[in-house]
């Protein structure tokens, strides 16, 4: 075993010699380390993540590749597959940085995982670009080297619960009457979502009446739309990853649960306009990114044209989560350019200095590492397509609210 | 070569490698410090499941126990631990100094691993009552009760998980943490050698054996029982605290109360590498979790297709585990002394 | 306990809760039915249980896309089930028939953890459902309702028990698996082919298993690693059953779904799970009680 392990150290440095030498001859790789769900529980969404690194990886080397200084190079990814457990991830995280030497990280799926992966790239001062990592509490540990290039969690569903209050009248009531049923799965992002939108409800002086945390193998939320049906709240929100968004547009047309709003998140990854058609109508999703939106950069061409291009490749549309995903290796590109040197600490510094248009939206890092250039936006399903209402920048039409009643649907 | 030799040999030759492994893998510090927690968690796994013949789910349960209340204990000394979780691991204004941290680790580790064992006691004497099956079936509600308990449960952060308190960067966690999860292995193995050569060892066997008799011949297999769990579960809960340190982000169901997981990896290390005896469980942890590591490597994608394929070969063919095959294939080096052989017959003549 | 005054208050939440209950504890009940067989006749927990149900709502799935309708996806899924049953067994099962329990519940693991990769490579990460176009029913002013096909999941394991009884009380294989269950070595004598009894008696394990997933994909959702809730709860039935009571299943597969709508209500869906579990280990632990007041114990 020990001969094995020796053995594997000698194939390891033997590897990044051979590294080394081809860095000299003006052709290189930037191999980047990435810990996805390729199974498990985040599975939908860590393919969605891969896929998205992978369309970017191939878009970029095939438009010249990054140019480091006076030589071009090309990107590569290691992945591994995390397996959806947060344990797992660390230890994948440690494998790629001490065993495969891997120098720069990109994120995993999930607020859980990051958090389980950035103290490691943390310890070893490793640079990691995440887009899948949401979680507030990501950027209030002073992390140095963590960059996320999506907004974070509490702005999920801001504008969700502004836009309810805003038309409180047409509720018949004051934003201070509203009241609101919160339906959260018990994982680290839907926990912070739920933080979000009751930090978000008590500035309005709205009220929570229902407050349940859904299992992690959800796949029935019948009992908390009883509740719902008996408590009449004004606003019900659902976050819980693909199967949550699936449930919940199933359950709610079922048994015709008529709420005025119905907010929730990964609409998109969760396909509900596909799926489930009209039953999907008049949900309001929270979004990172939509294609319609008006961004643009030298690479992808405009955030239709990624939507294209990703459709032709994999045969579905882009849900955000590869958007963002594709988007960070935009954000890699352009920092090694600037600094000009794959040195780990210098990358660094050029990614905190970081102010770049993509496809995707603008990315600026504010000293956490979080994104705050690029607001989320809101889409409502209307008439079998997503259509941004907000924030009014972006907005294509106005939101419908409340929702009509079932009974007065076709 | 006679088996005493054998096993001096190998003690030696593991205590080296335990104690130079950082210099002689220094890429691997983390995965091995998590392979010393693997023999723990198979050798006390086999105390009960193996030499006292009560096949338990519910291990993990004192795993996690033990991981919570370090994590607890190492914040709680000097933050709020309400505060902390809700601040979902603390930001910037929850530091730990190099003496907190030592600190905590030192008393949070065997406050973990007496919780887990004070739970063991009160636990045992609710169910080990239970025989066979039933045992099996109680401690796997258990489990699985507990992580959904812990994910209900807001003061320890609930669904959102815990984090364990992170140290400045003048220590270096990787080295600290191998080294206590080594240590951990050897006092835990060192004991279990110990208590194998005591009357205790003989009475736990007597109840895997034929409990009824035992009980018939006067022991108190009941205080047996339960004494063996809570040992069993004082080092596992120490285990769960490395583990989560090592880890680094406490998670419910999926790190702490992992059933499904590493609850029954621990069995299957034991049954691997022989149950019922002392060697067995170290063979076996060490075996499977290499085996392990290189399927997650080498087959992205289809690992678990891999490693499920590999325990139906494991429990199918070899059922006996590695130490039970040595001993039938070299019977003069591994087999059983002629002090084991007479104590055998005797129990197979009465 | 506000929830629990708004049960009183609004008395009709418990008819919807309860025909919750009702519906997906049927489900529970048809994946439990095999379970008891199995572990009856065999003396095997089959761990890979939820894996089964899962894998019958992608062939149900694999079935619409060549243009079958949904509902023609319970007795394919049965079909497929089957011969996948008979083949585990044939490969793998046979040989644990015989072993300790505990090996049987680690091979069945290793087996489970295979199909959960296995079903993601194949069939995708995706959430998948889909529509039985059934209809659904509103009582009450819309305020109870009642999906046709979870009202069918309930009858169909009705009809199913019934059959399964029906199977082993009166055809020859039946009345064969009911004596290998009671005495594996006499029936071998008296020239029972107990190996095809078994095979049998996994297969139709298998088998309602699949018809479950098919209903599950209808009525609920699927996805590749959610077969565990399946199997814990098919293993919680049977305990609270007892093994070769299929009355037995079906009660208490009902009670349990009904149980844990209402704790979920009551409770928090955040408690739904470990107050069934810690039901599972009070339930346990009193009949030990009982028992150890008589120096008898659980066995």
């Amino acid at each position: 075993m020990k001969t094995f392990r020796k053995g594997l150290m000698v194939a390891v440095a033997a590897g990044a010699l051979f590294a080394a030498a081809g860095a000299a001859s003006a052709e290189c790789t930037i191999t980047l380390g990435a810990a996805v769900s390729l199974t498990g529980k985040y599975s939908t969404n860590g393919t969605h993540t891969k896929n998205g690194y992978d369309l970017a990886v191939k878009v970029i080397n095939e438009k010249g590749g990054v140019k480091v200084g006076n030589q071009t190079c090309k990107f590569a990814v290691k992945y591994y597959d995390d397996e959806s457990t947060p344990a797992r991830g660390a230890e994948l995280a440690e494998r790629l940085i001490k065993q495969d030497g891997i120098k720069f990280m990109l994120g995993p799926y999930s607020s859980g995982l990051t958090k389980a992966i950035a103290p490691v790239t943390e310890k070893y001062k490793v640079p990691m670009v995440e887009a899948n990592g949401a979680s507030r509490s990501l950027f209030t540990k002073g992390y140095k080297y963590l960059f996320a290039v999506l907004s974070t969690s509490e702005q999920y569903l801001q504008s969700a619960v502004a836009l309810t209050a805003e038309n409180a009248d047409k509720l018949g009531k004051k934003p201070n009457q509203i009241t609101v049923a919160l339906a959260m799965e018990n994982d680290p992002f839907s926990q912070d979502i739920r933080a979000g939108v009751i930090e978000d409800a008590k500035k309005y002086g709205m009220k929570v009446v229902i407050d349940d945390k859904l299992p992690k193998e959800l796949n029935d939320m019948t009992t908390t739309l009883t509740k719902v049906k008996a408590l009449k709240p004004d606003m019900l929100v659902v976050s819980g990853h693909a199967k949550g968004a699936a449930t919940a547009v199933r359950q709610i047309a079922e048994m015709k649960v008529d709420v005025p709003v119905v907010a929730m998140t990964h609409c998109d990854s969760a396909k509900i306009i596909k799926k489930f058609g009209k039953a999907a109508e008049y949900t309001l999703c929270a979004s990172q990114w939509a294609p319609t939106l008006k961004y643009s950069d030298k690479i992808f061409g405009s955030a239709m044209d990624f939507a294209k291009l990703f459709k032709k490749t994999y045969n579905y549309d882009p849900p955000y989560q590869a958007a963002e995903s594709a988007a960070a290796l935009l954000v890699y590109k352009d920092a090694f350019e600037r600094a000009g040197s794959l040195d780990p600490q210098k990358v660094r510094d050029a990614l905190a200095k970081t102010d770049l248009m993509t496809f995707y939206g603008p990315v600026k890092f504010d000293e956490t590492g979080k994104n705050i250039a690029k607001p989320m936006v809101l889409y409502q399903v209307l008439n079998g397509k997503y259509v941004v209402v907000a924030p009014s920048k972006w907005a294509e039409a106005k939101a419908v609210i409340p929702r009509p009643k079932w009974s007065e649907r076709k | 070569m006679n088996k005493r030799l054998v096993s001096i040999l190998a003690v030696v030759a593991l205590g080296l490698l335990g104690l130079f492994g950082p210099w002689l893998f220094p890429a691997y510090v983390s995965q091995f410090s998590k392979l010393w927690l693997f023999i723990v968690l198979a050798l006390t796994w086999d105390l009960v499941g193996g030499q006292m013949g009560y096949n338990s789910f519910g291990n993990i349960v004192f795993f996690g126990i033990g991981m919570y209340a370090a994590a607890v204990v190492q914040v709680g000394l000097y933050y709020p631990v309400a505060a902390y979780t809700a601040a979902k691991g603390g930001g910037t204004e929850f530091v730990f100094d190099a003496a907190q941290f030592y600190t905590g680790l030192a008393v949070g580790l065997p406050v973990g691993g007496v919780i887990a064992a004070l739970v063991a006691l009160l636990l045992g004497s609710l169910i080990l009552g239970m025989r066979g099956h039933y045992f099996a079936i109680a401690t796997l509600g258990l489990a699985v009760a507990a992580g959904e308990l812990a994910s209900g449960w807001e003061f320890i952060g609930a669904g959102s998980g815990m984090v364990t308190p992170t140290p400045p960067d003048s220590i270096d966690t990787t080295i600290l943490f191998y080294y206590l999860s080594f240590a951990l292995a050897a006092v835990t193995f060192g004991f279990l050698a110990w208590l194998y050569s005591t009357r205790y060892h003989l009475a736990i066997n007597a109840i895997r054996d034929d409990e009824d008799k035992a009980e018939a011949m006067g022991h108190r297999t009941t205080r047996n029982k339960i004494i063996a769990w809570a040992l069993s579960a004082f080092f596992l809960g120490i285990a769960g605290g490395i583990y989560g340190n090592i880890s680094k982000f406490i998670d419910p169901i999926d790190v702490a109360f992992n059933g499904a997981e590493i609850g029954v990896w621990m069995i299957l290390m034991a049954i691997l590498g022989g149950m019922g005896t002392l060697w067995g469980p170290v063979i076996g942890a060490a075996v499977f979790y290499i085996t392990k590591e290189l399927f997650w490597t080498f087959l992205l994608g289809w690992q678990r297709v891999a490693l499920g394929a590999l325990i139906v070969i494991i429990v199918v063919f070899f059922p006996q585990g590695i130490v039970g095959w040595l001993k039938e294939r070299w019977p003069e080096i591994f087999g059983p002394t002629e002090e084991e052989m007479e104590a055998a017959d005797a129990r197979k003549g009465s | 306990m506000n929830n629990l005054s708004l049960l009183i208050n609004a008395p009709i939440f418990n008819i919807q809760l309860l025909l919750d209950g009702l519906w997906i504890g049927a489900i529970f009940a048809l994946a439990a039915f095999g379970m008891a067989l199995v572990w009856g006749v065999m003396n095997i927990i089959n761990v890979a249980q939820g894996e089964f149900v899962i894998l019958g709502g992608f062939i149900t799935l694999l079935a619409m896309q060549f243009g079958l309708p949904p509902l023609a996806g319970i007795p394919i899924a049965a079909v497929v089930l089957f011969i996948l049953g008979w083949g585990l067994y044939r490969l793998v099962i046979w040989r644990i028939v015989d072993a300790d329990m505990f090996i049987s519940l680690l091979a069945t693991f290793g087996i489970s953890i295979m199909l959960q990769q296995l079903m993601n490579e194949i069939f995708g990460s995706d959430v998948r459902t889909a529509e039985s176009n059934l209809g659904i029913s509103y009582l009450f002013d819309n305020m109870v309702t009642v999906p046709h096909i979870k009202a069918l999941a309930f009858v169909l394991a009705f009809v199913i028990g019934f059959g399964l009884w029906l199977f082993l009380k009166r055809s020859r294989m039946g009345q064969a698996i009911r004596a290998t269950a009671q005495n594996a070595r006499a029936a071998r004598i008296l020239g029972i082919d107990t190996d095809r009894v078994y095979a049998a008696t996994y297969a139709i394990n298998a088998a309602l298993c699949g018809a479950a997933g098919a209903l599950v994909v209808m009525a609920y959702s699927i996805h590749p690693y959610m077969g565990l809730p399946y199997t814990i709860r098919s293993f919680m039935i049977v305990i609270l059953a007892g093994l070769g009571n299929l009355v037995g299943v079906i009660a208490s597969g009902l009670g349990l779904g009904v149980a844990e709508q209402f704790a979920g209500f009551l409770l928090g869906t955040e408690f739904q799970l470990a107050f069934v579990f810690l039901l599972l280990v009070v339930v346990l632990v009193w009949r030990q009680w009982r028992l150890a007041q008589r120096r008898q114990y659980l066995k």
